[in-house]
């Protein structure tokens, strides 16, 4: 169909209406108000809020906003008191990166656990997001991170492997001394609403970036002190436990590395050119073609 | 068997006589009635065990003797037929009387209602500029003798008319009785010629699409695919750049379909040329927009992992690589003792570490292309295509990661042709970076 494929080709080669940009509109829309107690909760709402609303509904483009969470598990061996199938006492937990409070963006956590378990689907709805149980086995513990409706809908997929032994074979189990393996990552959200970031933007759990200059932000009711009151992580037993992980060491090495190549490869294009130097003499002559 | 005989065992004597008796039994028994020899064989030379349909399951023949059958010739009327020829043929006589009815095909004989218009409808509803009476009253004639088989009426017509035409004609003659002999129009607005009106253009315009399809050559279907793939291609770089919504990324994807369809332009030439055109845009393209879609698909997400947009970052900045240079580029990371995998993905940490990727991965491809170009000298000939690199190389510096595309692509091919005739180089050096040359038999 030869018509047909010039059809298509200039279909391509014109340009085709841009209808991206303010598209991602409102399955946000309605939550915000969850978190502007003024504003009425109902979804067609036509009121002097909507403005307010809209404002803080948009979404700021080029930035985005993260926050670090360590998630992992601490294991006891329960030694004396250890029985065929009640080995370790064992706790899988998500937590903010400095042991700040992730319960600014999440929601709740879910975890699955292995099916042998009685109600393998644990939910925790108020941080500290943890679970503690005890156990022999070690199994693959799915966690979904459900998050508040003005940070995401979708929530995110995490997936730890729970660790009872130890590492060395000797398996010098102590009673006193744990297994703690934990992992380090970020949570980013991409293209914030004015909104959240708003309501986020001191909450030491959140990395925010610096807005540009003469960017003003719908002004948000701050958290109230009260919400901030719950459990106050640092007053966890486990945090003697956890690892302190900091970026300094990493960035180092990458730096070093980079340095390295950077050498190797400006010496890889001064012996390129000298060939190709040799070579324009070469080929002066003409040469048979 | 004598040895058994004389060794006096005489027992096994008697099988052999009894052998012999059974066999002409057999034979004897081969001999089916009812059927054939080769038929009774097929069936393995022995009568069935068992009877394979259940003999009971089988209908009952109903024949009550208390009739009588007699068959006869007779003749017969057609009610399907105009006029009262009289046929023949043998018919099943039941106790002395001939069966009853009209001849049994005869209710086959359905014929299309074609609509009659009288000539004052004609005046009011149906004048056409380009259609007389005359002609509407042949095409009806026709559609009703030949039921509406238009291209048979499209022979007999007199004047020529296409088929198409002939088409309109009627079924536009038909609405507009039915409109207007319908009491209301509401109650006709059901009916099919009235929803759905003979569109006469869109039909020429479908039958045309659909010769052309059937008179395709294999070439030009072939043709046709590598089209629709480019197509598809430029759909999906398109969206990755509408989505991200970059400037500096509309200005590749624009001209990725420019190349596209350059590249397309010469494909009526040999078809070796056309793959070596688009697999030497393709990767410079592939390079930015990889990263572009990784990062538009990112975005997408809106809510995702640091070490999960690593990994996509990492897939889109070596999708040009192959397995093996991935690999490379894993064992010197693992030489320089820095995790594969950072241990504490922040952002900067992420951005040093994708960095450091690219940078090892033109790293390699330079030693690659040094290592080549070593080799290379040693032959006489030694004019490939490394010559058009050094001033590339030298303008590259800032762009190291779409070089590293390039002479990777350009790298595998050599490897490839190695003993290919040589090519003339250097009186063109300062060529268009975006486009390796295409390797021609011969050159200007």
């Amino acid at each position: 169909m030869k018509n047909g494929m010039h059809f298509i080709r200039g279909l391509f080669l014109k340009d085709m209406p841009q209808n991206s940009s303010k598209n991602h509109s409102s399955n946000q829309q309605l939550d915000v108000t969850s978190h502007t107690p003024k504003s009425p909760r109902t979804k067609m709402v036509r009121s002097s809020d909507d403005n307010e609303k809209k404002n803080l509904v948009k979404k700021l483009k080029d930035i985005e906003i993260s926050v670090p969470i360590v998630y992992g598990n601490i294991a006891f061996w329960l030694g004396k008191k250890a029985s065929e199938y009640q080995s370790h006492k064992w706790t899988v937990y998500v937590r903010g990166a400095t042991n700040e409070d992730l319960s600014v963006v999440v929601k709740r956590v879910v975890l699955q656990l292995h099916s042998s378990f009685n109600n393998p689907m644990r939910v925790v709805e108020s941080p500290p997001f943890e679970l503690s149980e005890s156990g022999w086995g070690e199994f693959e513990i799915a966690i979904t991170l459900h998050f508040h409706s003005d940070v995401s809908e979708k929530p995110l997929h995490l997936y730890h492997h729970l660790k009872l032994y130890p590492e060395d074979d000797s398996g010098s189990l102590s009673v006193k001394k744990p297994v703690v393996v934990e992992s380090y990552d970020e949570v980013v959200f991409a293209e914030p609403s004015e909104g959240l970031f708003a309501r986020v933007q001191n909450h030491p759990a959140v990395i925010v970036p610096r807005l540009p200059a003469g960017f003003s932000l719908p002004p948000v009711p701050a958290e109230d002190a009260d919400k901030r009151k719950r459990i106050d992580p640092k007053d966890n037993p486990l945090t003697q436990w956890f690892t302190n992980f900091s970026e300094a060491d990493e960035l180092l090495k990458l730096a070093a590395a980079r340095q390295q190549v950077q050498a190797q490869i400006a010496r890889v294009r001064r012996q390129l050119s000298l060939i190709d130097g040799q070579h324009q003499q070469q080929l002066k002559p003409p040469s048979e073609l | 068997m004598d040895a058994k005989d004389i060794l006096g065992l005489p027992k096994i004597s008697l099988p052999i006589p009894q052998e012999k008796k059974s066999r002409p039994q057999k034979d004897s028994q081969r001999k089916p009635d009812g059927i054939s020899r080769e038929v009774y064989a097929l069936t393995g030379g022995v009568a069935p065990l068992m009877p394979s349909i259940d003999v009971n399951q089988l209908k009952k023949r109903q024949q009550p003797e208390n009739e009588k059958i007699t068959w006869e010739w007779l003749s017969f009327t057609n009610s399907a037929r105009k006029d009262d020829l009289k046929l023949y043929h043998w018919v099943r006589v039941v106790n002395g009387t001939p069966p009853s009815g009209d001849y049994s095909f005869a209710k086959y004989n359905k014929s299309v209602d074609v609509i009659k218009y009288t000539d004052e409808e004609y005046e009011k509803h149906l004048t056409d500029d380009s259609w007389t009476k005359e002609e509407t009253d042949q095409l009806f004639d026709l559609c009703e003798r030949f039921d509406l088989r238009f291209v048979v009426v499209a022979d007999r017509f007199p004047s020529s008319r296409s088929v198409e035409e002939l088409k309109n004609r009627y079924y536009s003659v038909s609405r507009a009785i039915l409109i207007a002999r319908a009491p209301s129009p509401a109650d006709v607005s059901g009916h099919p010629l009235v929803k759905e009106p003979y569109n006469i253009s869109q039909e020429i315009d479908r039958k045309r699409a659909l010769s052309m399809v059937l008179s395709q050559t294999k070439q030009q279907e072939r043709k046709d695919a590598e089209i629709l793939s480019e197509a598809k291609k430029i759909m999906e770089s398109r969206m990755a750049a509408k989505a991200a919504q970059d400037a500096e990324l509309a200005v590749t994807s624009n001209t990725s379909p420019e190349g596209m369809e350059k590249t397309t332009a010469p494909v009526e030439t040999a078809s070796p040329s056309n793959v070596q055109a688009t697999s030497g845009v393709a990767p410079l393209m592939s390079m930015a927009d990889n990263a572009a879609s990784a990062a538009a698909s990112l975005r997408m997400l809106r809510v995702y992992l640091r070490t999960y947009a690593l990994d996509q970052m990492v897939q889109a900045a070596s999708s040009s690589a192959g397995l093996r240079t991935i690999k490379r580029v894993e064992q010197f990371l693992q030489e320089l003792k820095v995790n594969l995998k950072p241990k504490v993905p922040t952002k900067a940490v992420c951005a040093e570490h994708l960095e450091l990727r690219k940078e090892i991965l033109t790293l390699l491809n330079l030693q690659k292309l040094l290592q080549n170009k070593e080799e290379g000298s040693s032959y006489r000939e030694g004019s490939y295509t490394e010559t058009p690199d050094t001033p590339k190389d030298r303008s590259f510096i800032p762009d190291s990661v779409s070089f590293g595309a390039i002479s990777t692509e350009r790298v595998g091919k050599r490897d490839q042709k190695r003993k290919g005739p040589g090519r003339e180089a250097p009186s063109s050096p300062a060529q268009s970076n975006k486009r390796p040359r295409k390797l021609k038999a011969t050159d200007s």
